[in-house]
């Protein structure tokens, strides 16, 4: 058998015209179908046989790291095991063959499955409502502040036009605001790590649309002062918006409505264990406070009978219908209701733990951060070392001083042995940065192999640079050339002659 | 349910972190520490969770109908080789290829996905991939805004309405002017008055849909073409059901300077609307503006071929505010089952079953447009899909479609008030003859029994 | 390490060479060595009326993007056309051959804003 390292030819270099499979049956030419000049001259794709297709693509997936293989330490990113029952229920022919233009009457399953986990995630959150509109994180932002604006212009306010992010923030903060036509205005973290209430109260003012923050931060720290940021900016009159990316750390023990949080998003592809696929689909509920639920986008899953029915659990008294007709909707995010597949797993997600579960789960998200933190203070610099949340961060900066060991290099070494790398140089605040998240899903087993792992390449750091620079040697392939890449732009296969 | 620690592993990692109990650990301030009994679904073992989604799915009663719904999700035949490569743990479970020495897999097969849309769209790049077919759409007039400093657009109403609906909360929130292009009595985009409304450049793009919404093969005329692009004007051109890109001339033979759509079609689930997987492909020139991530060839240090992710720096974890885009997590795995698709199906069966799409269709349309009472309501040559004219109000023709067990279609009423007698109705290679005559036989009855009531 | 003579510095990073009234304008070799491996130059284009420290183009590394900020305000009359095929000029001679734009000057008076060489040599001994 090839060895992984060996090249893996473009589905394109093989394949030959002849060499189709028989999915359907043979058809009469288009050419017969319809006239000459409404078609194409050709098309130019490889027939390939199904067996040179499975062996194609399972010899992609041998190259490739998953959680399924390796342990994923990617620090704000949530990488926890993906339960393979969530897939099935998914995969249900009702709920995956359901199309969404289907009568309401016709999808009153998929409409409860929709219904159940809003509420469930409006009750953990301290949210009034959420949408399961947006796609991803990201899209729940652009909606969040698209209902910002929205609500703003309602009120006649029309000098809100800036939104507050912390130095600490994720990259889509800012590229979201500028898609809303919003200025952004940086905070400085302080010397603890955290956005201070007098820089809050500085920076707010009767421009101030919106404040992005998350917490944990990105730091992995909790912002103890959140309640009266929220109060600082509520009385510039601006809103509060919570980035849900670290809402792993907190469920069942603080909820962002509770701590004065106006507008939030979640990413189901993380607390709630939907599959990263290798980027993607993922899905980005939003969630409102009680004034803001009128903007949120179309289509709403409203429940008719609800409240007059005895228990919450389960949904089944009640009848389930899609709303449109919301005249201050700021319109709709995408081309249907949800990535509904999604919806699917996660609800199932919160059936297999419930409320004491997912309490559990943050619990022990926080324990396995904090116990790698713990294990390694010894050997990196730890810039806030004390009690983290769900994750933490380090700085190679002193030994990239010393023996020009970055912590990408650092990184490149775990590949080796068989870890995926933690998130680097994010975020931008701390030099040489290097974000460790365990999630609640490493066994204590994991987490040793991890940190003895990570013990011998800082020491090598020191010891034997070269080592820990040559890294990765063990990998399909070694460190690849970003620079050719980008200057001379390969973007596809192109047919030869 | 996930979580492996034992009592003892608690405590002994309790003690090398310094903390007496988990509690202390994750203590919060009391003023943000959760007060009232949260409402969570119970916890169910996993036999019994398996119980209530089959409940869930028993109560979503569509798939005992018979349908002829398309309308931007198509069904179609997904060979089971799809499904066991796709969801192969490593491929399932990975994260976004940022590490590209342990990623060369995802980040070839991502390559070959930028290859396959780029063919079937004839364009010379495409990204690799957006959510779906709607906001690849509006991420694909921000490149023409970007592009042409112009803040309008002007759209089709032959453009699927959702697809205008995502267009219109976009542009809200960048102040951009959205326009609309009528159809004309044949089915397709009414272009007599772009000279006219061009003539003062004010539209970043024109953009079209073909085949539209209606079914109808809508790729724009030379002279139409010509007058855009002699403004400037750049021509978006929006595919809804991909298979159509297998048989129709492409949008770059038209003139489409990017070319957007949804991929859906190509091996994935309907899903009651998502995920789905949204394309972007475009000229060289607007390379740099593309959104998303796109996946590079390269070398590695030892000369072997290897694939990254490049271009990063458009990116939103980079450029912040001055990104091409926020995108950040996109549709990958969904990418990745329609590039198995591509590949397994290979040209002769794309092609093959593009055929047998015209061909059911066709027999659709000439059974009931025989019909009487019941007129095919545009001229226009289609795909799969067309509009049927029926004699009463097409919401009460439906409701009694379903009362025989048969969703007959979309009622464009829902949309286009002039069109509330119109059912917008798909074949495709599933559609079988023996369903087609069900559904020509409930027409002929329904239609009967209403002209009796007359 | 010194600066080549004759240069005036913007706090951005970017260089004027003056020449009667038309300014050539680059990145300094500081900027370039911090953006690392350079992969594309997005100037303004001939003609364009550019206002002093306004941000006007972008120079893209692999993991990086920084603003160009003009020096200095003018109608911009040349861009170096060897950047597109050969952006790792700018690596190489970011005095010289890497130079971004020529510009006629608007307003003499604003070369006041800029530094010295040996200020600037302060300015990154600084950083």
């Amino acid at each position: 058998m090839p060895s992984p390292a060996s090249e893996t030819p473009l589905i394109f270099d093989g394949g030959q015209d002849g060499r189709a499979n028989r999915y359907v049956p043979p058809a009469p030419p288009l050419a017969e179908l319809l006239p000459a000049a409404l078609l194409r001259d050709d098309l130019p794709l490889p027939d390939n046989t199904e067996l040179d297709v499975v062996r194609h693509f399972t010899r992609l997936s041998q190259k490739t790291f998953g959680i399924d293989t390796v342990f994923y330490p990617l620090g704000s990113c949530t990488m926890k095991y993906n339960p393979r029952i969530n897939d099935a229920l998914a995969n249900l022919p009702a709920l995956r063959d359901v199309h969404p233009f289907v009568p309401d009457e016709l999808a009153q399953g998929a409409l409860a499955v929709m219904w159940e986990l809003e509420r469930s995630l409006a009750s953990l959150f301290g949210m009034a409502a959420f949408s399961l509109n947006p796609a991803a994180g990201a899209h729940a932002e652009l909606t969040a502040l698209l209902i910002a604006k929205a609500y703003f212009k309602k009120k006649g306010d029309a000098r809100r036009t800036t939104v507050i992010v912390p130095d600490t923030a994720h990259g889509t903060n800012p590229a979201s605001a500028a898609m809303v036509g919003y200025n952004v205005v940086s905070l400085k973290s302080d010397e603890r790590g955290r956005v201070s209430v007098d820089a809050i109260r500085a920076a707010a003012g009767p421009d101030t649309a919106v404040c992005m923050m998350t917490n944990p931060n990105t730091l992995g720290l909790f912002e103890d002062h959140i309640h009266e940021i929220a109060a600082a900016v509520h009385a510039a009159g601006g809103l509060m918006y919570y980035d849900g990316a670290n809402a792993n750390a907190l469920m069942g023990n603080s909820r962002p409505g509770d701590m004065g949080f106006d507008l939030m998003h979640l990413n189901l592809h993380k607390t709630f264990s939907i599959p990263h696929g290798g980027g993607g689909a993922g899905a980005g509920p939003v969630g409102v406070a009680a004034h803001l639920v009128p903007f949120l986008p179309t289509p709403v899953v409203r429940a008719d009978g609800y409240g007059e029915t005895d228990g919450r659990w389960p949904s089944d008294g009640l009848t389930f219908s899609l709303d449109f007709e919301r005249p201050d909707a700021i319109g709709t995010m995408r081309s249907f209701w949800s990535n509904f597949a999604h919806m699917v797993r996660a609800l199932a997600y919160c059936y297999a733990n419930g409320t004491a579960g997912l309490t559990r789960v943050s619990q022990l998200a926080v324990l396995n951060a904090n116990y790698i933190r713990a294990s390694i203070r010894d050997l990196i610099d730890i810039p806030y070392d004390e009690i983290n949340r769900h994750e933490f961060v380090a700085s190679a900066q002193s030994i990239k001083r010393e023996s020009g060991v970055r912590a990408l290099d650092i990184g490149k070494a775990l590949l080796d042995r068989g870890y995926h790398a933690p998130t680097v140089y994010f975020p931008l605040l701390v030099p040489e940065c290097i974000m460790i998240e365990p999630t609640e899903t490493e066994s204590k087993e994991t987490l040793d192999g991890f940190i003895a792992a990570l013990r011998d390449i800082l020491i090598a750091a020191r010891e034997n640079p070269q080592s820990v620079l040559d890294a990765p040697v063990n990998t399909p392939v070694s460190r690849v050339d970003e620079t050719r890449a980008a200057r001379q732009p390969d973007l596809r296969w192109h047919k030869k002659g | 349910m996930y979580t492996p620690h034992t009592a003892r592993d608690i405590e002994a990692m309790l003690r090398v972190v310094g903390v007496a109990s988990l509690d202390e650990l994750v203590r919060v301030p009391d003023a943000v520490a959760v007060r009232a009994p949260l409402d969570v679904v119970p916890s169910l073992s996993e036999i019994e969770i398996a119980e209530r989604f089959a409940a869930f799915a028993e109560r979503t009663t569509a798939g005992e109908y018979i349908s002829f719904l398309g309308a931007g999700a198509y069904r179609h035949y997904v060979p089971p080789v799809i499904g066991a490569l796709a969801m192969r743990g490593e491929f399932l479970t990975a994260y976004t290829p940022y590490q590209a020495e342990v990623s060369q897999g995802y980040l070839q097969a991502i390559y070959e996905w930028q290859t396959y849309i780029a063919l079937l769209t004839g364009m010379d790049v495409a990204n690799a991939s957006v959510y779906d077919g709607a906001t690849a759409l509006a991420e694909g007039a921000i490149m023409a805004i970007n592009a042409t400093g112009r803040k309008a657009v002007l759209v089709s109403q032959a453009v699927h309405p959702n697809y205008r609906a995502v267009l219109r909360t976009y542009a809200a929130g960048l102040d951009v002017t959205v326009d609309e292009l009528p159809y004309a009595a044949g089915g397709t985009t009414d272009a007599s008055a772009l000279e006219s409304l061009l003539a003062d450049q004010r539209y970043a793009a024109v953009v079209v849909q073909s085949p539209n919404f209606f079914g109808a093969i809508d790729a724009l005329p030379a002279a139409a073409v010509a007058t855009i692009k002699a403004t400037k004007t750049l021509l978006i051109g929006v595919t809804a059901e991909a298979l159509s890109l297998a048989a129709l001339a492409t949008p770059a033979s038209w003139g489409v300077d990017i070319a957007v759509g949804e991929g859906q079609s190509f091996g994935n689930a309907i899903a009651y609307g998502g995920p789905h997987v949204g394309f972007i492909a475009t000229t060289t020139e607007h390379l740099r503006r593309i959104p998303g991530r796109l996946v590079g060839r390269t070398v590695d240090k030892d000369g072997r071929t290897a694939y990254v992710l490049t271009l990063q720096a458009r990116e939103q974890h980079i450029r912040r505010e001055k990104a091409t885009s926020n995108i950040c997590t996109n549709q990958a795995h969904c990418a990745l089952v329609a590039t198995i698709y591509l590949a397994a199906l290979g040209k002769t069966g794309l092609r093959d079953v593009a055929a047998h799409n015209i061909v059911r269709a066709n027999a659709l349309r000439d059974a009931v447009g025989a019909l009487e009472w019941h007129a095919v309501r545009f001229a226009a040559p289609t795909f799969n899909e067309f509009v049927l004219r029926v004699p009463d109000r097409a919401s009460v023709t439906l409701a009694a479609l379903r009362e025989r067990g048969i969703v007959g279609g979309l009622d464009l009423g829902r949309f286009y008030p002039e069109l509330a007698d119109c059912i917008l109705m798909t074949a495709t290679e599933l559609t079988t003859p023996a369903q087609i005559e069900r559904l020509a036989a409930a027409l002929a009855e329904i239609a009967a029994d209403a002209v009796a009531r007359i | 390490m010194a600066q080549p003579a004759g240069l005036l510095f913007s706090k951005d990073h970017e260089w004027v060479k003056l020449d009667g009234d038309v300014a050539t304008i680059g990145i300094s070799d500081y900027a370039q060595s911090s953006l690392g491996d350079i992969v594309y130059v997005e100037l303004p284009r001939v003609g364009a009326t550019l206002t002093q420290f306004a941000g006007i183009g972008v120079v893209e590394s692999v993991k990086a993007v920084s603003d160009i900020f003009t020096p200095l305000g003018g109608e911009v009359l040349e861009i170096n056309p060897a950047l597109e095929a050969d952006p790792a000029l700018v690596n190489r001679e970011p005095f010289d051959g890497g130079w971004f734009y020529k510009l006629k000057l608007g307003d003499d008076a604003e070369k006041s804003n800029l530094m010295s060489g040996a200020d600037y040599d302060k300015l990154i001994a600084e950083a």
